[in-house]
C-alpha cells in the first residue's frame, strides 16, 4: 500500500476537517485565479484595443492623451490636423509607406458614448484583435456614399436600444454636459458590431462626410449654439487651442471660431435625403470641400514594419502633427497602472493561501494527539519514523494540491457563470479557458507551502515514542 | 531464533530516579518454539515484547533475533528488520480504524519493502475465517473479529517470530480459545517461533513451554 493510499484514507477518515482544510486553500487559490485571470484579460484587451495599426498620428501633444481618446474613448481630443495632413498619407509623400489610413473625426456623443467618423474601411480593413475581422452583430457597414449611415458599438446598442433602421442624432461635445444639448442631424443605423471586447464597443461609427456636414463640423465654420442661444462651452477653449497651433487646426466635431453666426447646417442644400429613417429631414449630400475639412487623427497601418519605426520619426520632426505607437503607450500604462495593482492584490491572496495554509497546518497539528497510537501501531508494524513523516506530509500536500485544483476550478467556474455579467458590462468575454501563465506556478507554490507548513505535524508525529504510546492504555 | 543475554531496562522517574523493570541474564528461544510468559500486570511483561521486537533498546544486554543482533542495529534498520522478520499481536488489536480488514493486513506487508501480497493477505483472512469481511472497518467488525485481523496481519510478512501481547485479554471466553488455537496452529504450520506473554492460566497451559516472568527476570524476583 503505498504511502499516498495510506494519506488518502487518513484524510478521508478525517473528512469533514479534510473538506474544510482544502476548502479554505480552494477559495484562496480561486482568489488567486480570478485575479490572476481578470488581470490578464483586462491587459490582452488593453492590449489588442489598437489593433490592426501601428500608428496614431494626430496634433501634437501629450501621446497618452491622444491614445487615450482615439484607442479608448477617453479624455478630450488634444485638436486636429488638417485635411491635407491627412491627404499625404492616402495619396501623398507617405503613401507608399502606408497600407491603410484610416480617419478619425471626434467631438460629438449620443447619450454619453462617442460619435467618430470615419470611414468604412475602419471595419472592413482593421482586425479588432489578431485574425479577427470586426462581425455584424446585425445589419451592415456603412457605405462610402451613405453620408448618414452609422454603426453601433454593441454594448452601446444593448444599453441604448438602438437597432438597425433606428436613428439617432449626434450631441455636440465628446460628453453630454457639453453642447448644451445641442444636437445635430440624425443618422441612421444600419448595422450592430459583433462583440469585440475593445472599447470601440462602447462608440457609434458614423461616415465621415456626413460628420462634416453637421453644423460647426466645418473648419470656419460657427460653433453651434445650445437650445437656450447660448454658445457651446468647448468653443472659447478651442479657440484658445487653435490660436496655439498657428491656427492650422480646427476641431473636426467643433469649429474653433466661436465668433460665427449661429446658423442651421452650413451646407445644407435642397436636396432630399435619399436615405430612410429621417422623417421630413433633409440633408445636404454634397460633400464638404476639402479645404474645410480636419481629422482628429488617423490610425495609420504601414506596408513594412521598418517603416513603422521610421515614418513616426519623420511626422514628429515636422511642425504639423505626431505620430505615437499606441501599442507601446499602451504598455506603458499597463505597466504603470495595471501592473501594481495586479502584484497588490496577488500579494494580498498569496497572503490568503498562507493564512489558509496555516490553518491547514492547525489542523493536522490537532489530529497528531488522537493519531498517537495509531502512528505508533505503524511504527511497531516496521514504519520508519521517515516514512511517518512522508505520510503526514503528504497529507498535507493532498489537502493543499486537490483544494488547489478545486480553488483552479472555482475561480474559472465563477469567472465563467460571471461572464455574462462581465461582457455586459465591458465587452469582454472570458472564456472557461482563459489561463495566466502564472497560473502554473500556482500548485507547485501550493506544495511548497504544504510541505512547508505540514513539517511541524510531520515532525511530531515523527517523534512519536512508540514504546510509551502503546504501553498507555487506549 | 530468540536470544537475549543480560538485558536490563529501565525507566527515568520524575524524581530523577530510575525504575528498573527489567533484568534477564538470560532466555531463549529455539527456532518455530512456543513460548508462553506468565506474570502479573505491571511487571514487565509488554517493556519485554518491546525489548524483542526492537521498539525501546535496552538499557543494556544484547537481543539476538534470526541471528541478527537487533541491538547493534540503528533505529531505521531495526525498524526494516522488525517489519521483515517479527510479528506483533497487540492487547488492543490495533487496527486502524481508516482501513478495511484486508487493508491493514496489507499496511503490514507494505513497511517491509516489496512484500505486498494482496493473495497472501486475503489468504490469511480466510484462513482466520474472514472470508466475508475483507473489506469490512473496524467499527464493523466484533472484538473477535478484530483480533483475528490483528493476527492475520502480524502473519503478513512470514515473519520469524511472532510477538503477542495478551491476545485474549480483550476477548470474551468464547473466542479466546477460538485465537490461541489460531495462533498457535498457524505458528506450527509456518514454523514461526511465538513468544506470548498472558496473566491467564487457561491460555498459558494449552502451551508445553511456559516461563513465569518472575523467573526470568531478577528485577521482579527481587520484588
Amino acid at each position: 500500500m503505498s504511502l499516498l493510499r495510506i494519506a488518502w484514507r487518513s484524510l478521508v477518515e478525517r473528512r469533514l476537517s479534510s473538506f474544510l482544510t482544502g476548502l479554505s486553500i480552494a477559495l484562496g487559490a480561486a482568489l488567486v485565479v480570478a485575479v490572476l485571470v481578470i488581470f490578464s484579460v483586462i491587459e490582452r484587451s488593453f492590449s489588442q484595443a489598437a489593433h490592426g495599426y501601428s500608428i496614431i498620428v494626430g496634433a501634437k501633444g501629450g501621446r497618452t492623451e491622444l491614445v487615450l481618446n482615439t484607442v479608448f474613448h477617453l479624455g478630450r481630443p488634444i485638436e486636429n490636423i488638417p485635411w491635407s495632413f491627412y491627404k499625404e498619407f492616402s495619396e501623398g509623400r507617405f503613401s507608399r509607406a502606408v497600407k491603410v489610413a484610416i480617419p478619425y473625426c471626434l467631438g460629438d456623443n449620443y447619450k454619453g458614448y462617442r460619435v467618430v467618423g470615419t470611414t468604412p474601411e475602419l471595419f472592413s480593413e482593421l482586425e479588432y484583435a489578431p485574425g479577427r475581422k470586426y462581425e455584424f452583430h446585425d445589419g451592415r457597414n456603412f457605405a462610402t456614399d451613405g453620408f448618414y449611415e452609422g454603426v453601433v458599438g454593441y454594448l452601446v446598442a444593448r444599453r441604448t436600444g438602438l437597432k438597425v433602421g433606428d436613428t439617432f442624432a449626434p450631441t455636440h461635445g465628446i460628453t453630454t454636459e457639453e453642447g448644451q444639448g445641442h444636437t445635430h442631424d440624425e443618422f441612421r443605423v444600419v448595422g450592430i458590431l459583433a462583440p469585440t471586447g475593445t472599447p470601440n464597443d462602447r462608440a457609434l461609427f458614423v461616415n465621415m462626410e456626413g460628420f462634416f456636414l453637421l453644423e460647426g463640423h466645418a473648419k470656419g465654420s460657427p460653433q453651434p449654439q445650445g437650445p437656450d442661444g447660448s454658445e457651446a462651452e468647448e468653443s472659447d477653449e478651442a479657440e484658445t487651442r487653435a490660436e496655439s497651433n498657428d491656427g492650422q487646426a480646427g476641431s473636426a466635431g467643433v469649429s474653433n471660431e466661436s465668433n460665427a453666426a449661429v446658423g442651421d447646417h452650413q451646407n445644407e442644400t435642397s436636396a432630399a435625403d435619399a436615405h430612410s429613417g429621417h422623417q421630413g429631414h433633409t440633408h445636404n449630400r454634397e460633400p464638404l470641400p476639402e479645404d474645410q475639412r480636419e481629422v482628429t487623427c488617423v490610425l495609420v497601418r504601414v506596408t513594412d514594419p521598418i517603416l513603422g519605426t521610421h515614418l513616426p520619426n519623420v511626422i514628429n520632426e515636422g511642425p504639423v502633427a505626431q505620430a505615437v505607437s499606441p501599442l507601446r503607450v499602451t504598455q506603458e500604462l499597463i505597466n504603470t497602472i495595471f501592473q501594481p495593482i495586479r502584484w497588490l492584490l496577488l500579494v494580498l491572496t498569496t497572503l490568503v493561501i498562507i493564512v489558509a495554509g496555516v490553518g491547514m497546518m492547525v489542523a493536522i497539528y490537532n489530529t497528531m494527539s488522537e493519531r498517537r497510537r495509531e502512528i505508533a501501531v505503524m511504527r511497531a508494524l516496521g514504519a520508519s519514523r521517515r516514512t511517518i513523516l512522508m505520510i503526514v506530509l503528504c497529507e498535507s500536500v493532498m489537502l493543499a494540491v486537490l483544494g488547489g485544483a478545486a480553488g483552479v476550478l472555482l475561480g474559472h467556474g465563477l469567472i465563467r457563470v460571471a461572464n455574462p455579467f462581465v461582457v455586459a458590462m465591458t465587452g469582454v468575454s472570458i472564456g472557461l479557458l482563459e489561463f495566466d501563465i502564472l497560473e502554473g506556478l500556482l500548485i507547485p507554490g501550493l506544495v511548497i507551502l504544504a510541505a512547508v507548513v505540514g513539517y511541524l505535524p510531520a515532525m511530531s508525529a515523527y517523534r512519536t515514542d512508540v514504546a510509551r504510546v502503546l504501553s498507555a492504555a487506549p | 531464533m530468540l536470544l537475549l543475554e543480560d538485558v536490563a531496562k529501565s525507566f527515568p522517574l520524575p524524581d530523577g530516579t530510575r525504575l528498573q523493570i527489567l533484568d534477564i541474564p538470560e532466555l531463549r528461544v529455539g527456532e518455530g518454539e512456543q513460548l508462553v510468559v506468565m506474570g502479573r500486570s505491571g511487571c514487565g511483561k509488554t517493556t519485554l515484547l518491546h525489548v524483542i521486537a526492537g521498539i525501546s533498546l535496552p538499557d543494556r544486554g544484547r537481543v539476538e533475533v534470526a541471528e541478527r543482533e537487533i541491538t547493534q542495529l540503528n533505529e531505521v534498520s531495526r525498524d526494516r528488520f522488525r517489519a521483515a522478520n517479527i510479528g506483533y499481536v497487540f492487547q488492543t488489536f490495533n487496527l486502524l480504524p481508516a482501513f478495511s480488514a484486508l487493508e491493514n493486513v496489507l499496511l503490514g506487508m507494505s513497511f517491509a519493502a516489496g512484500r505486498t501480497d494482496t493473495s497472501r493477505a486475503e489468504q490469511l483472512l480466510t484462513r482466520v475465517g474472514l472470508k466475508d469481511r475483507l473489506g469490512h472497518k473496524p467499527a464493523m467488525l466484533s472484538v473477535g473479529e478484530q483480533q483475528r485481523v490483528a493476527v492475520a496481519r502480524a502473519l503478513a510478512n512470514r515473519p520469524r517470530l511472532l510477538l503477542a501481547d495478551e491476545p485474549t485479554a480483550n476477548v470474551d471466553t468464547g473466542h479466546q480459545q477460538q485465537i490461541v488455537d489460531l495462533l498457535r496452529d498457524t505458528c506450527s504450520e509456518e514454523n514461526i517461533a511465538l513468544v506470548l506473554v498472558t496473566h491467564t492460566p487457561d491460555v498459558a497451559s494449552q502451551f508445553e513451554r511456559v516461563e513465569r516472568l518472575e523467573d526470568l527476570n531478577q528485577v521482579a524476583r527481587s520484588a
